[in-house]
């Protein structure tokens, strides 16, 4: 089995965000593995200890991405590829992302592709599916169990607290949903193995693609943050009183009720 | 400028959802005096389309077949790229919903264009359109435009205040009859978890719980309160890892983003991740024991105390003032 985990290097979700020349500024921030991606590499994994195979990570973007395949590496995944747009993309946005990882993925001939449903940094979740149309290939979004028998692949989707039993067929993509899997935390034999494992850095030309060809279709104008809250009243007096309180206010200051 | 936007309506349990009459006013809004033109894709959808129109749409195009009973990616791509085809329209919009957020990326590839999705704004200046998105799980915000191609945006639920519905209005309802060909994912089994058919998304008050809640039978009271105020449970990641909950329920940077009129934290802390998932909520109250939680920092009312002793006076005087 070829299986494919697609990994974005995001921001920490315990850090708080703040602007640097109208930008998020990124200085002194942690940057982790895509919470959703992770359960994607720990599914990857899972899959391929169970039906034998090999497991790629992809990551797309900065050099310091590095570091987050390498602990993908660590959990257990077999070869990395870091395409580094940085120098070629400036402003890219989830077609640019798309469109690379598909023309990187167009011939590597994937049995599986696995990612997170969306990263919490951009939150659009529109990479997977995109993918997999450029590709050519049925995906399915926002998994939380995923089955094999040869061919045959049944998954459970999460709808909205409902869920969904589909069966499709390989080559498929899928998207993780939390609930999936619980990713391993990398093992020092892992970590030290993870060092010596192969990855491969790419750039557009590489992929025989200009800057042209990925040019982004959307434009961030303007990034702000949203208006503090500020902390408010804190009830007093005995709890029955402060509930009939808290009523009266919600109905007649705050009316929401 | 004026422009021709399509809006594809979502139905649920053979109603059409809030967010489909949200996503119209937007279309309204992106149109600029252009036509809107709703479409709805299903088994037996043709009586929702004059609802389209009380809402805004100045047509409506249906395209009804048995395999279109159920979402599936393949059917309802199919049809939709019919309509387009039809209609050749300016722009897009969907709800961001399940639907919305599994078809939308797709639509998009299909027809190379771009997508802005979990839009909550929309605004035209100087003749262009800019949608206004959250970030990082609405730690912060961005705004941004289209370059190239069509205008397509999926809206996030709640955020754009919807037309008065105007019974008087008419329009158009016609049939588009598509062939629709090989669906590649079947759908087996549909097994309905979401608690008493309030969306979380979509819900207009949510009544969540921590860790504080301490068992899955502490959820109890918090389900009897979300009962009362006609309102949905959510959980925070502590007690969703704790095993309280489904992970269906969970609010916070990984999990649902929702902005409810009302948002009621019961034994919550106030984690970034969390407060990520909530702090955009129009009221917030918080119940928790610990005087520091800084849950507090970010709710317009606390009460220091024991959820167990608090949320049941909550029922009783909610339900009193119902009556």
């Amino acid at each position: 089995m070829n299986i494919y985990v697609l990994l974005k290097r995001t921001f920490d979700t315990e850090e708080k965000i703040n602007l640097l020349n109208g930008e998020i500024n990124e200085e002194g921030a942690e940057f982790i593995i895509n919470p959703y991606d992770e359960y994607a590499v720990e599914e990857a994994i899972q899959v391929r200890d169970d039906q034998g195979g090999e497991v790629t990570v992809v990551s797309i973007g900065c050099e310091e991405a590095e570091k987050q395949l390498r602990t993908a590496l660590a959990m257990g995944a077999d070869k990395a590829v870091l395409i580094n747009s940085e120098d070629d993309v400036e402003d890219g946005d989830q077609y640019t992302t798309a469109k690379i990882i598909a023309e990187y993925l167009k011939d590597k001939q994937a049995d599986l592709i696995i990612t997170g449903n969306v990263a919490i940094d951009s939150g659009s979740g529109q990479v997977g599916p995109r993918v997999a149309e450029m590709l050519g290939i049925p995906a399915i979004t926002t998994i939380t169990n995923l089955e094999i028998d040869g061919h045959t692949v049944t998954v459970v989707r999460d709808v909205e607290g409902d869920s969904e039993t589909i069966e499709a067929s390989l080559p498929l993509l899928v998207t993780a949903q939390q609930g999936l899997n619980e990713p391993r935390y990398p093992s020092l034999p892992g970590i030290m193995k993870a060092k010596k494992k192969p990855l491969e850095e790419l750039e557009l030309d590489d992929l025989e693609l200009d800057e042209e060809d990925v040019e982004a279709k959307t434009k961030t104008i303007e990034v702000f943050l949203p208006p503090k809250k500020e902390a408010g009243k804190l009830l007093s007096g005995e709890i029955n009183e402060q509930v009939s309180e808290l009523v009266q206010l919600l109905r007649n200051e705050a009316k929401v009720i | 400028m004026s422009r021709k936007i399509l809006v594809l309506g979502e139905a649920r349990d053979g109603a059409l959802r809030n967010v489909s009459f949200e996503a119209l006013r937007a279309a309204k809004v992106a149109a600029g005096g252009g036509e809107v033109v709703g479409v709805l894709i299903g088994e037996a959808v043709q009586p929702l389309g004059s609802e389209l129109i009380q809402y805004g749409a100045d047509r409506v195009v249906i395209v009804e077949d048995d395999q279109l009973r159920q979402y599936t990616p393949d059917g309802f791509s199919q049809a939709l790229l019919a309509v387009i085809d039809q209609e050749n329209p300016n722009g897009l919009i969907f709800g961001h919903t399940a639907m919305g957020k599994d078809l939308a990326p797709r639509i998009a590839s299909k027809l190379s264009s771009g997508l802005i999705s979990d839009a909550t704004a929309v605004e035209e200046i100087d003749g262009t359109l800019v949608f206004t998105r959250p970030i990082y799980s609405g730690k912060a915000f961005e705004k941004k435009i289209i370059t190239d191609g069509l205008v397509f945006a999926t809206v996030r639920p709640n955020n754009i205040e919807p037309l008065a519905r105007d019974e008087s209005r008419s329009g158009e309802v016609a049939s588009l009859a598509v062939e629709i060909h090989t669906i590649r994912t079947i759908i087996k089994e549909v097994v309905r978890k979401a608690s008493e058919g309030v969306d979380l998304s979509e819900a207009k008050i949510i009544v969540a719980g921590g860790r504080g809640v301490k068992s899955k039978e502490g959820f109890e009271p918090l389900q009897e309160l979300a009962k009362v105020l006609g309102g949905a449970v959510g959980a925070s990641r502590g007690a969703c890892d704790a095993d309280y909950c489904d992970y269906s329920l969970q609010i916070g940077q990984t999990g649902k983003v929702v902005t409810p009129d009302l948002y009621i934290a019961c034994g919550i802390s106030g984690a970034i991740q969390h407060l990520a998932g909530m702090s955009n909520s129009k009221v917030i109250v918080a119940i928790n024991k610990d005087p520091e939680a800084s849950i507090f920092q970010v709710a317009d009312y606390g009460i220091v105390g024991d959820l167990f002793e608090v949320v049941p006076m909550l029922i009783e005087e909610f339900a009193a003032v119902k009556q």
